[in-house]
C-alpha cells in the first residue's frame, strides 16, 4: 500500500514483474492507511470504481453485439488512477485524456447515458454521435476530450493551464497519457514549457507497461517515467496507481503545488489493464499468469476490503451500490439504443463556428 | 506602408483591442521577430502577452489550440511555415476538428501565421509553398494577402475569426509598399475574392506572390490586345469560387498562376472548380503556371525557373487565346 | 421545408397535363406567383405559377411528358436542405410517360443513327467536295470548345460546316463568332426565304427520310379525336391558291433549250419547288402517328401515276436535293416501271407528301385524297393563260391553280395556307432555286 519503494527497483526486471515503484524524487510523508477521508467521499469513490467496471463491462458486451463502432479502449483494471486523481480536482478544473478515456469521462461527471451513447453513434451522446469512444468532450463538466493520437493531449493541456494562469484564475489542469506517450516529442516539448512557464498543470503518466503490444521495456529506454522530470527540474512522483487513496493524496499535492505556487507536477501511476489494447486485441504478447498476478491486485476489491476493515461500508452496502450501478449501466444502454440516430443534416454542421457560406 | 509595417499594425491594433489575445513563437519578442512583423509589439504589450518561445513547433503549436479551447485567442507564428510542417498533427488532428468532434462544443479560434512560399536562396526545406495541405481538411481556413491593405484588413478578420486560420505571409513581399487604411475598424471579410484589374479576354487567377506577377504580365499583354482579368481569391478557403466563375463566363479562358508544385495543388482544385461549373463557357482548356515539380534548388538561376514569372503567365495567357 | 410542386389543375376539364416548357431552370430562385412552367392543357397553354419560394430545386419531369393531376412535377426548396426524402415519394408516384420525348439535338443531328447513313453523303465526298472547311477528323470527331458547341447551337449554326482554327482544328468562340457574323452579311430574302439545302452529289442515292418523332400536345390529341369523329378517321381540309406560272414556263423553255434531252416538264419544276417549300413548313411535310407526330428531315415526294390498274405513287427521295436535271429522268423511269408493274414497294410506300397533277386532261382545279400517313398532298390544276391584273392593267399570264388537301390532325388552316404562299413565292420566282 505504500507509494515508498520497499526495494531498489531493477529497471531491467522486466515488465511483467509486481509493482516495484522506483526512487522518485519527492515523496509523501503521509500515513496512507489512516482513512483521513470523509465517509461520504470515500463511498463515493468506491462508487465511481465499480460504476466504471460495470459500465466497461457493458460496453464489451455492447461492442461484441455490434452496438458499438470503431476502435473501443476499455479501462478496467486502471479505476483507482483516474477515480483517485479526479477526487482531488475541483469541478471547474480542466481533465484532458487520451482514448482510453470512459473512466476519467465518467470521474469527471458525464452520465453514463451521454457517454453510453456517444459510443452507440446516437444525437444524444456527449459529443452529439461526432466523437464516439475515443472523443467524449463534456464543456458543462470542463471535460476537455479523449485524444487520439498518442500524446496529443499533452500540449493541449498545457496550453489550458497557460489559459488559466492567463486568465489569473487558480484552476489546474489535469492531463492523463499512457506511458507509450512518454517517447513522443509532445510530451517532452510540454514539460519543458510547462516549466519554463511555470504552469499549473498535472501530468499522469498511466503506466499500464504496454504501448498496444509492446511492453515498457522493449520500447524505453530508460523506464523509470517519474525520473524523466529531472530533466525540466519538475516535481515527480511515482504512485501507486491500483490504490486508489495513494492516487488521491498524490494529486492533492500536486494540485496545491499547481493551485499556490503556479507549478506543474509529473506523476507516474503504476497501473494495469486487464483487457487488450483495444477490443480487438488478441493479447498474445503477454500471459493469463501475468494477468491473473495483477488482478490479485485489484484496485476495487482492495479498496473494497480496506473500507470494510475499516468498517466505512458493509457487505450490504456493497450489495446495495453493485444493484445501483446495475440499474445505471442498464439504463445507460436502454437510453442509447433508444436515443435517435444524429440527423442527416449534422454531417455539414460544427465544422465551423464561424461558416462563410 | 509596407507590408510588414500593415502586419504589425493589424497586430498592434487587435491585441490592443482585445485582452484574450496574444502573440506567441520563436523570435517575437525580444528579437523584435524574425521577420520584423513583431517589431515594438513586446514594450507595447509586456511579456505576458508577447511571448517567446523555445524552438518547439509542435509543443507551442498545441499549447496555443488548448488555450483557444478555454477562451483565449493567440497568434502564433512560425518563423516560416516550412517549420509549422511539425506542428502539422496539433494544427490538423487538435485545431481543425476539435469543434467537429466535440459535437460544436469547443471551438478554436487561433490564427497560425508566417512566411509561406519560395524565398531568396534558401534552397529546399527552406522555400516551398504548403498552402494546398492546409487547404486540404475542412475545419481550416487558409488567408494568403498580397497587398498591404489586404494583409491588414484579412488578418484582423482571421483574429477576430472563431475558427483556426493558417495566414501565409510571403516573405518576397514583406517590403512591398502600398495604400493601407489607417482606421483600426477596417477589415477585410474571409473567403471574398478582389478583381485586382478587370478584362475581358482572359482570367488570371493568382495568389499571394503570383498576383504583382500576374498584374505585369497583364500590363504587357494589354499591349499586345490581350484584356485580362486578374482575380485574387485572398482567402484559399473557404474559395470564393462564385467570383472566379462568374469572371470566366464573361471571358471563356483561365489561367491560373501559383508558387506551389502543380500535383494536387490549390490551382487544380480551382480548374477542378471551373470544368463543374463553367464548362459549357470554356474556350480552351484551363491553363495553370505552378512552381516547378521539384525541391527548390539553391543555384540562381535554378532557383528563378522554379518560380512562375511574368514571361510564363504571358505565354500561357496567349496559349489560351490560341494567339 | 423543400415542397413538392404538382401537376395542377387549370381547366375544368383537365385530367393530365402536358409540361409545355419549363420557364425556370434547376438551381433557379422562384418567388411565389413567379411563373413556373408552361402547361399544355386539353384547352390551352397555361402559365404555372410558383406556389412557395425557394430554389427549382430537382425538375422531375420533362418538356413534352405529361402527368396526371396532383403527380410531383419538381421540387422547390432551400440550396442546401436535404430533398431526397421528397424525390423518394415522388418517383414512387411517377405516371407512365406519354412517349419518350427525344432529345432536340442540332438539325443535322436529329435523324437516328442509321437512317442518318443513309442520307448523309460519304465523309470522303465531303472532304473531296468542298473542299476544306470541315473541321471532322479521320476519326469523324469534330473538336468544339465548349462555349463554341453552346453558341453554334444557339445561333443554329452547323458547326460541322466550319473550319476551326484552334489547335487540331478544334472550332473556338471566334469562329462561331465568324460564322454569325457572316451569316448577317448575307442579304436577308426580303421573303422569309431560307437558303436551299446544299445540293446532292450527283447519282447520290436516297433511302426513306430520317425523321424525329414529337409528342403530340395535348390540344393536337383533341383536335385530333373532334375531328375524327366529325369527317372520319382523316380529317380532310383543302386550301385552293393560283400562281402565276410566267417566270416557271419561261425558265422551263430556257432549260430545255440548253438540254434538249432532258424534257423538263412543268411537274418536275413542282416537284422540286414543293420540295423546297416542305423543308420551309416542317409542320406540312410531317405525319400524324397518334401519340406522337413525326417530322421528316426531307421531302421524299410521292408523285400519282395513272397506270391500267390505277392510281400508284412512286417516290422522289430527298426531292429538295435533288437537281432539276435528274428529277425529270428519274419521274420518267419510276413512271415507267409502274406502268410496267415493275416497282419495289419501297419505291412507292413511304413518302412524305404526295403530288397529284391532272392538268394534261385540263382540269383546271380539284381536290384529292391524303395517302395515309401523309399529312398533305397537292391537287395541280391545268396551266392556262388567263386575264390578270397587274399594276392597274389587265394582262394575260400563265396561271395555274393548286388545292392542298390537309390533314387537320397535323396541319391546321394557317399552316397549311403558309406553306402554300411560299410554293406560289418560289414558283413566281424560280431563280431562287439556283442561289444559296
Amino acid at each position: 500500500m505504500s507509494s515508498r519503494p520497499s526495494e531498489q527497483r531493477n529497471r531491467n526486471s522486466g515488465a511483467a514483474g509486481v509493482l516495484e515503484p522506483p526512487k522518485t524524487k519527492s515523496q509523501s510523508s503521509a500515513q496512507p492507511n489512516q482513512l483521513t477521508e470523509d465517509r461520504e467521499t470515500l463511498v463515493k469513490m468506491f462508487r465511481q470504481m465499480l460504476l466504471i467496471r460495470r459500465f466497461e463491462e457493458k460496453c464489451a458486451e455492447a461492442y461484441s453485439l455490434g452496438k458499438i463502432g470503431g476502435f473501443c479502449h476499455l479501462y478496467i483494471g486502471q479505476e483507482a488512477v483516474c477515480v483517485g486523481s479526479i477526487s482531488a480536482l475541483r469541478e471547474d478544473d480542466y481533465v484532458l485524456t487520451s482514448y482510453r478515456e470512459h473512466g476519467q469521462a465518467l470521474a469527471k461527471g458525464i452520465s453514463a447515458d451521454a457517454i453510453m451513447a456517444e459510443l452507440y453513434g446516437k444525437a444524444t451522446g456527449c459529443s452529439r454521435g461526432k466523437g464516439g469512444s475515443m472523443h467524449l468532450f463534456d464543456k458543462d463538466v470542463n471535460f476537455l476530450g479523449g485524444h487520439a493520437i498518442v500524446g496529443g493531449q499533452i500540449p493541449l493541456a498545457t496550453g489550458v493551464a497557460f489559459a488559466a494562469k492567463y486568465q489569473e484564475t487558480d484552476r489546474v489542469a489535469l492531463c492523463y497519457f499512457g506511458e507509450a506517450a512518454v517517447n513522443q516529442g509532445a510530451f517532452h516539448e510540454s514539460l519543458n514549457m510547462a516549466q519554463l512557464w511555470k504552469l499549473p498543470c498535472i501530468y499522469i503518466c498511466e503506466n499500464n507497461m504496454y504501448g498496444m503490444g509492446t511492453s515498457l521495456e522493449r520500447a524505453m529506454s530508460f523506464s523509470d517515467v517519474a525520473q524523466k522530470s529531472c530533466a525540466y527540474e519538475m516535481a515527480s512522483e511515482f504512485v501507486d496507481g491500483m490504490d486508489v487513496l495513494a492516487m488521491r493524496r498524490a494529486t492533492e499535492r500536486a494540485v496545491k503545488r499547481a493551485r499556490e505556487e503556479s507549478l506543474p507536477t509529473l506523476l507516474e501511476a503504476r497501473t494495469y489493464r486487464y483487457m487488450g489494447h483495444s477490443m480487438s486485441d488478441p493479447g498474445n504478447y503477454r500471459t493469463r499468469a501475468e494477468i491473473e498476478k495483477h488482478q490479485e491486485r485489484d484496485p476495487i476489491k482492495t479498496f473494497a476490503n480496506q473500507l470494510k476493515e475499516t468498517q466505512v461500508i458493509s457487505d450490504d452496502d456493497i450489495a446495495q451500490i453493485e444493484k445501483e450501478i446495475k440499474e445505471e449501466v442498464e439504463h445507460a444502454a436502454r437510453f442509447a439504443d433508444e436515443s435517435p440516430l444524429p440527423d442527416p443534416n449534422e454531417l455539414y454542421t460544427d465544422v465551423y463556428a464561424n461558416p462563410l457560406k | 506602408m509596407t507590408m510588414r509595417d500593415a502586419l504589425n499594425l493589424a497586430l498592434k491594433e487587435e491585441l490592443a483591442r482585445d485582452k484574450s489575445v496574444f502573440l506567441m513563437g520563436e523570435e517575437v519578442a525580444e528579437y523584435q521577430g524574425a521577420y520584423k512583423v513583431t517589431r515594438g509589439l513586446l514594450e507595447e504589450f509586456g511579456p505576458k502577452r508577447v511571448i517567446d518561445t523555445p524552438i518547439t513547433e509542435l509543443g507551442f503549436a498545441g499549447l496555443g489550440v488548448g488555450a483557444a479551447m478555454v477562451g483565449l485567442r493567440p497568434i502564433v507564428e512560425f518563423m516560416t511555415f516550412n517549420f509549422s510542417i511539425l506542428a502539422t498533427d496539433q494544427i490538423i488532428n487538435s485545431a481543425a476538428k476539435m469543434l467537429y468532434m466535440s459535437g460544436g462544443q469547443f471551438k478554436i479560434p487561433i490564427v497560425f501565421r508566417g512566411p509561406s512560399g519560395s524565398a531568396f536562396q534558401v534552397s529546399s526545406q527552406h522555400s516551398q509553398a504548403i498552402e494546398s495541405w492546409y487547404a486540404y481538411f475542412p475545419g481550416l481556413k487558409v488567408v494568403m494577402p498580397s497587398t498591404p491593405a489586404d494583409a491588414k484588413g484579412l488578418l484582423k478578420s482571421a483574429i477576430r475569426d472563431d475558427d483556426p486560420v493558417i495566414f501565409m505571409e510571403q516573405e518576397r513581399m514583406y517590403g512591398m509598399k502600398g495604400e493601407v487604411p489607417e482606421d483600426e475598424d477596417f477589415t477585410i471579410p474571409l473567403g471574398v475574392a478582389d478583381i485586382k484589374r478587370e478584362g475581358k479576354d482572359v482570367t488570371i487567377v493568382a495568389r499571394s506572390l503570383t498576383v504583382p506577377t500576374a498584374l505585369k504580365a497583364a500590363e504587357e499583354l494589354e499591349k499586345q490586345g490581350v484584356s485580362c482579368e486578374v482575380i485574387d481569391p485572398r482567402t484559399i478557403r473557404p474559395l470564393d469560387i462564385d467570383t472566379i466563375v462568374e469572371s470566366v463566363k464573361k471571358t471563356n479562358r483561365v489561367v491560373i498562376a501559383e508558387e506551389s508544385h502543380p500535383f494536387c495543388g490549390v490551382a487544380a482544385e480551382i480548374s477542378a472548380e471551373i470544368n463543374e461549373r463553367a464548362f459549357d463557357y470554356l474556350d480552351a482548356p484551363v491553363k495553370r503556371v505552378s512552381g516547378a515539380d521539384v525541391p527548390m534548388p539553391y543555384a540562381k538561376n535554378l532557383e528563378q525557373l522554379a518560380i512562375p514569372d511574368v514571361e510564363r503567365i504571358i505565354a500561357a495567357v496567349r496559349d489560351v487565346s490560341y494567339l | 421545408m423543400a415542397t413538392q410542386v404538382v401537376m395542377p389543375k387549370l381547366s375544368p376539364t383537365m385530367e393530365e397535363g402536358q409540361l409545355a416548357r419549363w420557364l425556370k431552370k434547376e438551381g433557379d430562385k422562384v418567388s411565389m406567383g413567379e411563373p413556373l412552367a408552361e402547361i399544355d392543357t386539353d384547352k390551352a397553354t397555361m402559365e404555372m405559377q410558383a406556389l412557395s419560394n425557394g430554389v427549382l430545386r430537382k425538375i422531375l419531369i420533362h418538356e413534352g411528358d405529361s402527368a396526371p393531376l396532383g403527380q410531383p412535377i419538381a421540387i422547390i426548396g432551400e440550396p442546401d436542405e436535404d430533398i431526397s426524402e421528397l424525390l423518394k415519394t415522388a418517383g414512387e408516384a411517377k405516371p407512365a410517360k406519354a412517349e419518350t420525348a427525344p432529345e432536340k439535338l442540332p438539325e443535322s443531328n436529329a435523324a437516328p443513327a442509321v437512317e442518318e447513313k443513309a442520307k448523309e453523303p460519304e465523309p470522303a465526298a465531303n472532304v473531296s467536295g468542298n473542299g476544306g472547311g470541315v473541321s471532322a477528323r479521320p476519326d469523324g470527331r469534330v473538336l468544339l470548345s465548349p462555349i463554341a458547341a453552346r453558341m453554334a447551337a444557339e445561333a443554329g449554326i452547323d458547326f460541322k460546316a466550319l473550319q476551326g482554327s484552334g489547335p487540331g482544328g478544334r472550332i473556338i468562340k471566334k469562329d462561331i463568332e465568324t460564322a454569325i457574323s457572316s451569316k448577317r452579311e448575307r442579304p436577308a430574302a426580303t421573303t422569309g426565304l431560307r437558303p436551299l439545302p446544299r445540293s446532292s452529289e450527283k447519282g447520290a442515292v436516297y433511302g426513306p427520310s430520317a425523321y424525329r418523332d414529337e409528342p403530340t400536345s395535348e390540344m393536337r390529341r383533341t383536335i385530333a379525336r373532334r375531328l375524327v369523329t366529325s369527317i372520319g378517321p382523316v380529317p380532310h381540309f383543302f386550301l385552293t391558291i393560283e400562281v402565276d406560272m410566267e417566270r416557271a414556263a419561261e425558265m422551263r423553255r430556257s432549260i430545255n433549250e440548253l438540254y434538249p434531252d432532258l424534257k423538263l416538264s412543268i411537274n418536275d419544276i413542282i416537284i422540286k419547288v414543293a420540295a423546297v417549300a416542305l423543308l420551309q413548313h416542317p409542320q406540312v411535310n410531317a405525319s400524324f402517328q397518334d401519340k406522337t407526330i413525326r417530322y421528316y428531315e426531307h421531302a421524299d415526294i410521292g408523285v400519282a401515276v395513272a397506270t391500267e390498274n390505277g392510281l400508284i405513287t412512286p417516290i422522289i427521295r430527298a426531292a429538295e436535293l435533288k437537281s432539276l436535271l435528274d428529277i425529270p429522268g428519274e419521274v420518267r423511269e419510276l413512271a415507267e416501271r409502274a406502268r410496267a408493274r415493275k416497282l419495289k414497294p419501297e419505291e412507292y410506300t413511304g413518302a412524305t407528301f404526295s403530288i397529284s397533277n391532272l392538268g394534261m386532261f385540263g382540269i383546271e382545279e380539284f381536290t384529292a385524297v391524303i395517302n395515309p400517313p401523309e399529312g398533305a398532298i397537292l391537287a395541280i390544276g391545268a396551266m392556262a393563260a388567263k386575264p390578270v391584273v397587274r399594276d392597274g392593267e389587265i394582262k394575260v399570264r400563265q396561271t395555274m391553280r393548286v388545292t392542298m388537301s390537309c390533314d387537320h390532325r397535323v396541319i391546321d388552316g394557317a399552316t397549311g395556307a403558309k406553306f402554300l404562299q411560299t410554293f406560289k413565292q418560289i414558283m413566281e420566282n424560280p431563280l431562287y432555286l439556283f442561289i444559296g
